[in-house]
């Protein structure tokens, strides 16, 4: 287990100038910033202060649209789902810490449709791992990490954030 | 109290909801922590989450009900589930056929969950101990013993009014004897550490030894609700005229209606509860039934809340692993 | 025949007899008792050593189905149970179907007893036809056809003054009433003690004045007409009081106590437990001690099995829609002698609470080892223990509430009519 010296702040530069060229390129000037409990959330945040966005952040708990409740179970505290807009024809951008088997995203975009019809999704996330199980991409990526099976990385905060790795 | 066995697993999760007696305090706070989550999916465009989804929840009725029937239907059907309403007055068991048989035509069309609504006490008990270990049962009243979702649910309102249940006075008001309603929050109420439950109402709609349940008795209206910041009060058949147990509905009114006058001695900001239907008239007036200090509606709507929850919480214990989610 | 028990710890409470020694019969009836048994050249010889030798048990109430419930258990079926438990002698109560008024069920009954040639039935006839409270049955037509008294069973009379001309004509009669008491109103659909426990497991309750004014009211008729009567199950302390200060007073009244109410209380109906539902129902912690130190006293005159066998079906719904009883008859010496164990009885008065004392109120000449009578002997060994296994019982009706108990008392031998009919597998 290993805390490498991966500087958050330089790889959350990194997710905000790709994130502005990408809205850019999509000419989407008014996105809805959705951040996936609780990793996802902090490094929303953080992005949604310096990007200075005003509409304000929802928060996605997909505890309900995960894949394997006949195995695990209920989550036993669960801070509910808050989406304090409209998601009819908006433009989403999806914001998690890690993304690595893809499952996560899929339930969040489940549960998004259940709100409304967005325009479009974008996923943003901090660390792009490898270890796809689903055809799910992120459009930005503050680092791209090739790992093995048997290797984790989880994001610690909310202050500082930090990598950890196994 | 083999209750307490029978509704958890062996990881101690809620396995069968059959009563609210025997229950640790955080099982219950878990309940209204999760039916708070459950509580913004009706908001929704979609009001469903998937959940339960494949799952089949059949709702066993051998009394009738409309009002509890439908929640729990409605709650199923948020979590995605399929329902089969069964009343059974109607169907086998009015013919003869054995409680265990239909029990066994049931597990036969692969149901994973049995609401269950019974006049005899103690018939949920019966029924998950018979049923096959992979069905789940969820008590929707017994006889005189409990109803403990209809207790979940006006604790789940009370902490939305009050936040805070340890200084709180509670008073109960009307046909213990015969309510299962009652004695469910009665347990709920004293586990969660509430100040004091009292129960209010003549001798003759009292059970025998109530204060070993742990409450204060009162029989006059006034003094008992001295003080209270809760109110609850229970509906009045009118088959306890018949039966020797009061006079008339007139004199219930004057003694035990609750009227503005009545709450005069209770908090300022007490509220009024009633698991409904209402008799207006006989338990409580129109004033207070619509007045300010009225939560009855709002009861209404937690119902799906709470029954969402406990739903998705039983289910939840079939899953062999239970690991911490990051 | 001539049969030689040898060497056994002969008690006979009758005859206030305990002692080791050698019992000696003769053509089915006991020659001798003690008595040296040098000259007496046996046809067969049981060694007796290490056990106990003592008359054959008498049952004071047994339901045993025949005629009418024949799917719950019959008079074949039960025979063996209460064999294997050292009963040579049951009285059963009136309510089988049709009800024992008249001569011809009194009849048939003892006749299936003689049939299956085991042990002898006792029955009781009933008080009203039909045991309806309206009419008054023919009692001595039914105590000609056998009938060793009369009782109402559980069928309540309201109406007090065909109650008060039924003791009045029994008494003509020289009949004993059995009266188990039990006023209706009060115990309506009640299903379980009236107490904290009812009122939290929300089951239908039964107050205690339901039995104290039954006996009450009755013991004030007894008090003016003169009639022997017999109080059935007791379950309270204080119907215990009211039988002890009608004895005090001269009353010709006995009463007994069923074995279940002995051991257990309310509280073993906790959780919904279908064996325990019982009539009368189990009842507090004091009302059992009471019952137990009455019993030691002498104010209650015996013990029954007051064994109700059901079938599956009547059991297998939830607590208030199962039939109340439970079955007992063969754990009745055990269960007995577990009051032994625990000190609240002596051998010989436990004993003697089933054997002699409920001859005494049935009137027959059982329960002893008197020279010249019956020779129905049981032989057991006290220091024998087994685990009661409920679905492992003889008796048709598995319905008994006290599985998983460890109790000690396995009968060995038991002879009727000096006749062998039961000898355990292991002699």
């Amino acid at each position: 287990m290993s805390t490498e010296k991966y500087d958050i702040d330089e790889i959350i530069a990194n997710m905000e100038s790709q994130l502005l060229s990408h809205m850019q390129d999509l000419k989407i000037s008014e996105p809805l910033f959705i951040g996936i409990q609780t990793g996802g959330l902090w490094v929303a945040e953080k992005l949604r202060t310096s990007l200075n966005i005003e509409s304000p952040l929802g928060e996605l708990n997909i505890a309900f649209y995960r894949d394997d409740f006949s195995r695990i179970g209920l989550h036993p505290r669960v801070t509910p789902s808050s989406l304090p807009f409209e998601i009819e024809d908006r433009h989403i951008i999806l914001i998690d810490d890690v993304l690595h088997t893809g499952r996560t995203i899929r339930a969040a975009m489940n549960e998004i449709f259940d709100y409304g019809r967005p325009a479009s999704i974008s996923l943003a996330v901090l660390i792009d791992r490898s270890g796809r199980e689903l055809p799910i991409q992120a459009n930005v990526a503050g680092k791209r990490l090739a790992m093995n099976v048997d290797e984790h990385v989880k994001l610690l905060g909310p202050e500082p954030l930090a990598l950890e790795f196994k | 109290m083999t209750s307490n066995n029978i509704q958890l697993d062996n990881n101690g999760r809620l396995k069968h909801f059959l009563t609210t007696e025997g229950l640790s305090k955080d099982l219950l706070l878990d309940i209204l922590d999760h039916a708070e989550s459950f509580a913004g999916v009706g908001d929704r465009a979609v009001k469903k989450v998937p959940l339960l989804r494949g799952k089949t929840i059949v709702n066993l009725f051998f009394e009738p009900s409309t009002r509890t029937r439908t929640t729990f239907e409605l709650a199923a059907k948020r979590l995605s589930a399929d329902v089969l309403n069964i009343n059974i007055a109607q169907s086998s068991a009015s013919k003869g056929e054995s409680l265990q048989d239909t029990l066994q035509t049931l597990e036969a069309m692969h149901s994973d969950m049995f609401v269950v609504r019974h006049g005899s006490s103690g018939a949920a008990h019966f029924i998950a101990k018979h049923v096959s270990p992979r069905i789940r049962v969820i008590n929707a009243g017994d006889g005189n013993h409990a109803h403990p979702t209809q207790a979940m649910l006006d604790m789940f309102t009370i902490r939305n009014h009050k936040k805070d249940f340890s200084r709180l006075k509670v008073a109960i008001v009307g046909d213990i004897k015969h309510s299962r309603v009652a004695r469910s929050e009665i347990h709920a109420l004293t586990t969660l550490g509430v100040n004091e439950v009292r129960v209010i109402a003549p001798r003759t709609l009292l059970p025998s030894q109530v204060e070993t349940l742990g409450v204060h008795v009162f029989n006059d209206i006034e003094a008992g609700l001295e003080d209270v910041d809760v109110v609850i009060m229970l509906r009045l058949q009118r088959e306890r005229m018949r039966s020797a147990l009061l006079p008339s509905e007139q004199e219930y009114f004057y003694n035990y209606g609750l009227t503005e006058k009545k709450l005069a001695t209770a908090k300022d900001d007490a509220i009024v509860m009633h698991p409904g239907p209402i008799n207006r008239g006989v338990e409580i007036d129109t004033p207070v039934a619509d007045g300010k200090r009225s939560v009855i509606l709002q009861q209404v709507s937690h119902g799906i809340a709470v029954r969402m929850a406990v739903m998705a919480m039983c289910m939840g214990s079939l899953a062999e692993n239970q690991e911490q989610q990051s | 025949m001539r049969i030689l028990i040898k060497n056994g710890r002969i008690i006979d409470p009758a005859n206030k007899l305990d002692d080791i020694g050698d019992v000696c019969i003769e053509d089915g009836k006991i020659c001798s008792v003690l008595k040296s048994s040098k000259d007496f050249s046996a046809d067969k010889e049981i060694n007796a050593s290490d056990k106990i030798v003592c008359p054959g048990l008498i049952d004071l109430s047994a339901r045993l189905r025949e005629p009418g419930m024949e799917h719950k258990a019959t008079i074949a079926s039960e025979s063996l149970a209460a064999i294997s438990s050292g009963i040579t002698g049951i009285c059963c109560p009136p309510d089988t179907q049709p009800v024992i008024d008249t001569t011809a069920v009194a009849e048939l009954i003892q006749q299936r007893a003689e049939t299956a040639g085991k042990l002898r039935i006792f029955p009781l006839g009933a008080l009203t036809f039909g045991l309806k409270g309206e009419r008054l049955s023919e009692m001595h037509a039914l105590k000609r056809a056998g009938c060793v008294g009369v009782s109402n069973a559980y069928a309540d009379i309201a109406n007090t003054d065909v109650l008060r001309q039924a003791l009045e004509y029994a008494h003509t009669c020289d009949l004993t009433v059995f009266i188990q008491p039990d006023d209706h109103f009060l115990s309506k659909n009640g299903v379980a003690h009236e107490s904290a426990i009812s009122t939290r497991l929300g089951l239908p309750p039964i107050p205690e004045t339901a039995e104290t004014i039954a006996v009450s009211r009755a013991l004030l008729l007894v008090e003016q007409i003169g009639v022997r009567t017999h109080f059935c199950h007791l379950s309270s302390a204080r119907s215990v009081k009211l039988i002890e200060d009608a004895k005090k007073a001269g009353m010709p009244v006995s009463a007994d106590v069923g074995i279940c109410h002995l051991h257990l209380t309310d509280m073993d109906v906790d959780g919904y437990n279908e064996d325990c539902h019982l009539r009368p129902p189990l009842r507090e912690q004091r009302d059992r001690d009471a019952l137990c130190q009455a019993l030691a006293k002498g104010s209650i005159d015996a013990i029954c099995s007051d064994h109700q066998p059901h079938d599956a079906d009547a059991k297998a719904s939830p607590f208030s829609e199962t039939a109340a009883g439970a079955s007992t008859i063969e754990l009745l010496l055990p269960l007995t002698l577990d009051l032994v164990t625990k000190k609240k009885l002596s051998l010989s008065d436990a004993l003697s609470s089933v054997t002699n004392k409920p001859a005494k109120i049935l009137g027959i000449d059982a329960g002893t080892l008197n020279i010249d009578s019956p020779a129905d002997i049981t032989i057991f060994d006290l220091e024998r223990y087994f685990t009661v296994d409920k679905h492992k019982l003889i008796s048709a009706g598995k319905n008994s509430p006290f599985t998983g108990w460890e109790l000690n008392g396995l009968v060995t031998h038991v002879l009727f009519n000096g006749m062998f009919v039961y000898e355990h597998a292991s002699e």
